[in-house]
Parts: structure tokens; C-alpha cells; sequence
């Protein structure tokens, strides 16, 4: 380990205890306590190295060999905002700048009644204590050092709670940009999105970047799905090059509950995504989508998991990448069958295109299963363009770079269509074949 | 028309074609025949333009161009159409968009404006219903789950389309229905014109019956060893290939 890494990690530490000895009474609350515990765990664990197997592949030194400013304040206006747009539609938009909520910029359109959004820090003050029975309730036992390290300096994000019986008609966008215009930027936000029984939303979190310094976001989001609701869940990953991203999803669903997600990376110098669904009810149905376009020297990291540990439930799985140059793209997947969870359908399938000898895909399905009477099945490809269906196309007069755009999109297309809040879909539908057709 | 004179080609080191001479002019139709394996697919294939094939010797002349050196999606540009003995099933791209593609792809290498979405669905389905092609194909993903004749009179719809001034047919009777064999041929002899041409393989005279050619040549181990016209068709469907396999054993 490097001194620039133990420096990183110093700082973070440093900072927590002088934050820690200007707090007043609130040091004790419970909500604190937890917050003490995590960086404690943060002190012990360190950052990954690629000794961890959960790190194996990906490789955070490059990430922590510089500082970053937490607490950077922004200048951004309304105008900066005009290129970052995803084109709207009727939404609650929120803005998210280098980890603050920014009131100004947000939109809320949904009735108060149907769905309570605040910022983190904002619910927390109005109830303490409802948001401290969500807070940290599911990534507790993550053993993970960003995790952790997310946890310790839990202060802004979104807290959103959806009461019984309500279906919320328009989305929830998170919008977490980050202003790396004028130095290295970091930020940790910490969502909630606590859905009621039989209610149902559809929320995304998306990701840019302003500028070209580094941005380092560590984000975590605790989703708890009650019975009988219905949650679709969207990232979205549009950064820059010099971006590195780590995010944790964890979702725990009871009985009869749904749950939709499409996670895509479309760029960024870094990213590992970590989704991770706990199925603790009967008749669940968890639908995982992912999609990653890694160029350059890019580094995309999908780690899943569908832990299910209840009867009669199901989870399906589909991510796909097309990956060029010297880039590399990492797919773990995991499945858990408890003994508990009999007749549990799982399936699993994640299918790679590789352009380029230079790129590499590490593909890792790891199913344990427990119970006897389970249908699962896996299954990941990594191939190259079908140089038949290309020279079809050819043969018909489309040329050699439309036809294979038109191929790399048609690939897409079945986890796209999966995307249903119209306005993102069509925004991932341009800007992918925008981006299949530029090289 | 088209002008192949001395043409070689091989595939991993294996020489397939060894020496095609063939002549087409303008409005002509020319059938070729000849046992599995002797190079008729190969020969349709380096016409269209394949890159797995190392063309070794020769040229091919298309109205008055040399195409060797062509890429196919020029060569399609020029006016040059292969249906495919195995036409390739594309997952996720459906027949119209992809067809929508190629003619705006040949008109943009012409220099012509694109058609808009209007005149492109009326152009396409007067072509659908001149081969009986149904509809619900068109939005259905390129040949994927297609019957074996639904994929053949798919190549004949794309054909009709694009308007080629020279279709190479590999083996578009193989497969069909005798209703669909008539439909298929009735396509290509709506395009059947002065200065239109067509190579059409088959291994039946059945479908000479219908699409009249010509000139009947048989490939045999890479060379055309026999050319005469449609009476030939007759003969090779009573003797088999015998006798034209000794004759070439003979001459040695
Ligand atoms: N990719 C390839 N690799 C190796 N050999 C090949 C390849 N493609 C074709 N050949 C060989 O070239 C020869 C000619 O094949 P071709 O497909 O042109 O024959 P054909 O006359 O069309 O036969 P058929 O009547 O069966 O369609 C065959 O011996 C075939 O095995
Ligand atoms: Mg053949």
C-alpha cells in the first residue's frame, strides 16, 4: 500500500473526529452512534486492495492516491445546467451539487400527500427518528469499506417515503452532479426510499459531471419495499473522464413486492456498482438490468447480488456491455438460495461484446443455492461483432460502421426497452447511438 | 453488364474458384448449376463482395468499374443484389427499419435525398404485396424465427426493394412450396428488363419453368465446364452429372 492511500484514508478519519468535537449534544444520538461505528469499521477495513476477492479485478489505487475537497461549495447556476439536461418531462427533479441538496435548482410536483421527498438532512431534522429506523438498517453488516466510509459521513442525499396504497404517477429524478471545474472534488450522498405497502414509484438516480478535474462519488441507497409494492429503480452514469464513481443499492423486498432495475454506465473513468437484493418475502420479483459502454482506458464494475431467502419468489437478470479499446469491464454475480426458499426461480445472464483485442471482460456468475427445488440458471458470452449478420447488412448497401452501430444498438435494445420513464429512455437512446455511431 | 474473366478465389488456403469466365449483357438471365461443392455459393459470394474469400487472380468488370476492389455496401450501390442460399437471422433489428437503412444508404451514395418515412412505406408496400410478403413480417426482427420460405421470399421483398441492375439468386427455389417457387418468380420477372440481369443457381429445372434463362452454365471443381441454354437444364435433370464429369476427367 502506497503512503498516498494511507493519506486519503488519514484525512477521512482526521476530518470525522473534527467534525465529530464541534458537534454538540447530537454526538450522542443514535443516528451518530451508528455514524461513529462505521468509520471505525472504515479505520479497520481500509480500502480495497485487489487481494480482497470482492476487489479482485478492480483496482482503487489510482482512486486514492489523491484528495479530494468533501465540502467543495459550487458556483452553478441554472445556465450550467443546460447541457447536463435529460429532457424533461413531468418529474421531481432534485439536485444534488457535489452532494447537497441545492433547493433552487429542484422541482417537486408530486402532492405531499402521495409522497414525502426531503433532502437527507432536511427529514432528519423534521424526524429524527423515522429516518434512523431506515438509516443504515440494510447496509449495516456490508463488511465494505466505502460502504462504511458513506456511512460515516451520511449528511446529505434523499430521504423519500411513500405512504400505504399510494402510487406515485410521476418520477423521482435524483440528479448528483458533481462541479469539477476548478479543483478535485468528493462526494458521499445517502439515500432512503422507504415505499409503503401496496404503493409504487419509480425513482432514478443520475450522475454527471462539470468540468475535468477528478470527481470522486461514494454513494450509497437503502431501498425497503414493503408488501404487495412496486419500485422501479434507475442509474444512470454519465460522467467524465476523469470520474470515478462507487455506489452501493440495497434493497430489501417483503412478500408480493416488485422491483425493476436498470443500471446503465454510459461514462466514466471508474465506476463500480455494487446492487444488492435481499428477496425476504414470498411471490417477490426482482428484475435487474444493467447496460456499459466502457472506451479508452475506462473501467466499468457490475457486482450484484439476489439473496433469496424466502419461498415462491423470483429474480431475472440481464446486463450487457459493449467494450472497446483498452477498457475493462467486470461482472460478478451472486446468487443466494436459502434453505428456506423453496421453489425460487433464478436466472442470471450477462453477454459481452468486445471490439477490441486490448479490452477485457471478466465475467464471474456465483450461484449458492441451499434449497432442493429451485429452478436457476446462468449463463454470460463475451464475443466479438457477427461478422455474418455484418456482412448481410453490407451486402444490402449499408456501410460497414452503420451496420455496425445498427447491430451494437439492436444488442442493446432488450435492456433499453426495459428503461420505462419515458424521458430517460429516449435521453439513453440517443445518446447510445450517438455513441455507437461515433467510432 | 458484368465481365468475369479468369477469376480465382480461395478460403483458408484452399483454392476454390480456379478460373470463372462469364459473360452477362444487359437484360440477360444466366442459370448456373452443378453438384454440391463445386463453387457456385463462393463464386455468389466474391460477386458480392465477401472479405473471408482472397480473390488470387482475375477481374470482374460491372458496368464498366472494376468491383474487386469494391467494398460490398459499394458494390450493392452500384446495383448489385446477392439473396442468400442461408439468409443471416438479425435479433433486434426488424426488416423495415433495416431496409429503411439500405435505401437511404444507397440514395446518400448516389447523391440522392433520402426518402421520407411516407413515400417509404407506400414504396414498400406495393413491393410486399408483388411477392405476397405479409406485413407483420416486415416489423418482425430480421429474419428471426422466419420459416425457410419466409426467409427466401424475404431476400425476393428485398430485392424488389432495392431494385437491382444485377441479382445473383443462390438457391432461392430451395425450400419453397410450389405456391411460393411461382410468387418468387413472379418477383424476379416483374424486375426482368432490357438492362436489368440476373444470375440465377439452382439445382432444379423446375424453377427455369418459371424464371427462363438464357443461358444455362454447370460449375463443376471451380470452373464453368459446360454452357449451353435452357435445353441443357433439361438434359442435366434427365442424366444426372455424370457423363459431364467424365467429359472434364477425359479432357483431363
Ligand atoms: N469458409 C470456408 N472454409 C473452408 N471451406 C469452405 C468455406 N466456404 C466454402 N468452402 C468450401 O468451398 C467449396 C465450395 O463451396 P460452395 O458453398 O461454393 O459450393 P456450392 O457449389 O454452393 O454447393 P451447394 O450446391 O452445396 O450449395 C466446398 O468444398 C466448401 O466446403
Ligand atoms: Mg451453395
Amino acid at each position: 500500500m502506497s503512503n498516498e492511500t494511507i493519506d486519503l484514508k488519514t484525512r477521512l478519519v482526521t476530518d470525522f473526529y473534527a467534525r465529530e468535537s464541534v458537534m454538540n449534544g447530537e454526538a450522542s444520538s443514535a443516528f451518530h452512534q451508528k455514524k461513529r461505528a462505521a468509520l471505525a469499521e472504515f479505520d479497520q477495513l481500509g480500502f480495497p486492495t485487489t487481494r480482497n476477492e470482492e476487489w479482485k479485478y478492480s483496482n482503487v489505487k489510482d482512486l486514492t492516491s489523491v484528495l479530494y475537497n468533501f465540502n467543495a461549495g459550487s458556483s452553478i447556476t441554472t445556465a450550467d445546467l443546460e447541457d447536463l439536461r435529460i429532457p424533461s418531462q413531468e418529474a421531481n427533479i432534485l439536485y444534488f451539487i457535489n452532494g447537497h441538496y441545492n433547493a433552487d435548482l429542484s422541482v417537486l410536483v408530486s402532492a405531499a400527500s402521495q409522497i414525502i421527498i426531503d433532502s437527507l438532512q432536511e427529514a432528519y431534522k423534521k424526524d429524527p427518528v423515522l429516518v434512523n429506523t431506515y438509516f443504515n438498517e440494510l447496509v449495516e453488516d456490508e463488511k465494505d469499506a466505502f460502504t462504511a466510509l458513506n456511512t460515516a459521513f451520511a449528511h446529505d442525499g434523499v430521504f423519500i417515503h411513500i405512504p400505504d396504497n399510494q402510487t406515485v404517477e410521476h418520477p423521482v429524478i435524483l440528479r448528483f452532479i458533481s462541479d469539477a471545474r476548478i479543483q478535485n472534488v468528493g462526494s458521499q450522498p445517502r439515500n432512503i426510499i422507504a415505499v409503503g405497502r401496496n404503493a409504487h414509484v419509480k425513482v432514478a438516480e443520475a450522475y454527471r459531471t462539470l468540468g475535468n478535474e477528478r470527481s470522486f462519488t461514494n454513494t450509497v441507497t437503502e431501498i425497503f419495499v414493503s408488501e404487495d409494492a412496486g419500485v422501479e429503480y434507475y442509474k444512470v452514469q454519465n460522467e467524465s473522464e476523469n470520474a470515478y464513481h462507487i455506489g452501493t443499492t440495497k434493497v430489501k423486498m417483503l412478500d408480493r413486492s416488485q422491483f425493476y432495475s436498470g443500471t446503465v454506465t454510459l461514462n466514466g473513468r471508474f465506476t463500480r456498482n455494487n446492487l444488492n437484493i435481499i428477496l425476504d418475502g414470498e411471490r417477490c420479483e426482482a428484475h435487474m438490468y444493467g447496460l456499459y459502454f466502457p472506451d479508452g482506458t475506462q473501467h466499468v464494475d457490475n457486482h450484484t447480488v439476489a439473496d433469496h431467502r424466502k419461498p415462491n419468489s423470483e429474480s431475472n437478470e440481464l446486463y450487457k456491455g459493449i467494450l472497446r479499446d483498452r477498457s475493462k469491464g467486470v461482472f460478478n454475480g451472486k446468487i443466494f438460495v436459502r434453505p428456506d426458499a423453496q421453489k425460487t426461480n433464478a436466472f442470471q445472464s450477462c453477454k459481452n461484446i468486445v471490439l477490441s483485442t486490448d479490452a477485457t471482460m471478466n465475467t464471474k456468475p456465483q450461484l449458492e443455492i441451499f434449497a432442493d427445488d429451485v429452478k436457476c440458471s446462468h449463463g454470460t458470452t463475451t464475443g466479438q461483432i457477427d461478422e455474418e449478420a455484418l456482412f448481410y447488412m453490407r451486402s444490402r448497401g449499408i456501410s460497414q460502421s452503420e451496420a455496425m452501430a445498427l447491430l451494437m444498438f439492436a444488442f442493446c435494445a432488450d435492456v433499453i426497452s426495459q428503461i420505462r420513464i419515458d424521458s430517460i429512455r429516449e435521453y439513453l437512446e440517443g445518446v447510445i447511438a450517438e455513441k455507437l455511431a461515433s467510432k | 453488364m458484368l465481365s468475369i474473366n479468369e477469376l480465382r478465389a480461395s478460403i483458408e488456403g484452399k483454392e476454390i474458384l480456379k478460373g470463372i469466365n462469364l459473360e452477362i449483357k444487359p437484360g440477360e438471365v444466366h442459370a448456373i448449376m452443378g453438384p454440391n461443392g463445386s463453387g457456385k455459393s463462393t463464386l455468389a459470394s466474391v460477386l458480392a463482395g465477401r472479405e473471408e474469400y482472397e480473390v488470387t487472380g482475375g477481374t470482374v468488370v460491372f458496368d464498366g468499374k472494376e468491383i474487386l476492389d469494391m467494398a460490398p455496401e459499394e458494390r450493392a450501390a452500384e446495383g448489385i443484389f446477392l439473396a442468400f442460399q442461408y439468409p443471416v437471422e438479425i435479433p433486434g433489428v426488424t426488416t423495415i427499419n433495416f431496409l429503411k437503412t439500405a435505401v437511404n444508404e444507397i440514395r446518400k451514395y448516389k447523391g440522392e435525398s433520402p426518402l421520407d418515412a411516407a413515400q417509404f412505406l407506400k414504396m414498400v408496400r406495393e413491393k410486399a404485396k408483388l411477392v405476397s410478403m405479409n406485413d407483420s413480417l416486415l416489423k418482425r426482427a430480421l429474419n428471426e424465427g422466419f420459416s425457410g420460405g419466409e426467409k427466401k421470399r424475404n431476400e425476393i421483398f428485398q430485392m424488389a426493394v432495392l431494385e437491382p441492375k444485377l441479382a445473383i439468386l443462390d438457391e432461392t427455389d430451395s425450400g419453397l412450396d410450389i405456391d411460393a417457387l411461382r410468387i418468387v418468380a413472379e418477383g424476379v420477372n416483374s424486375l426482368r428488363s432490357p438492362d436489368r440481369s440476373a444470375i440465377v443457381v439452382t439445382h432444379y429445372q423446375r424453377l427455369l419453368d418459371y424464371i427462363v434463362p438464357d443461358y444455362v452454365h454447370v460449375l463443376y471443381k471451380g470452373r464453368i465446364v459446360k454452357s449451353g441454354t435452357k435445353e441443357l437444364a433439361f438434359e442435366l435433370e434427365e442424366k444426372g452429372y455424370d457423363w459431364i464429369k467424365a467429359e472434364v476427367e477425359a479432357v483431363g
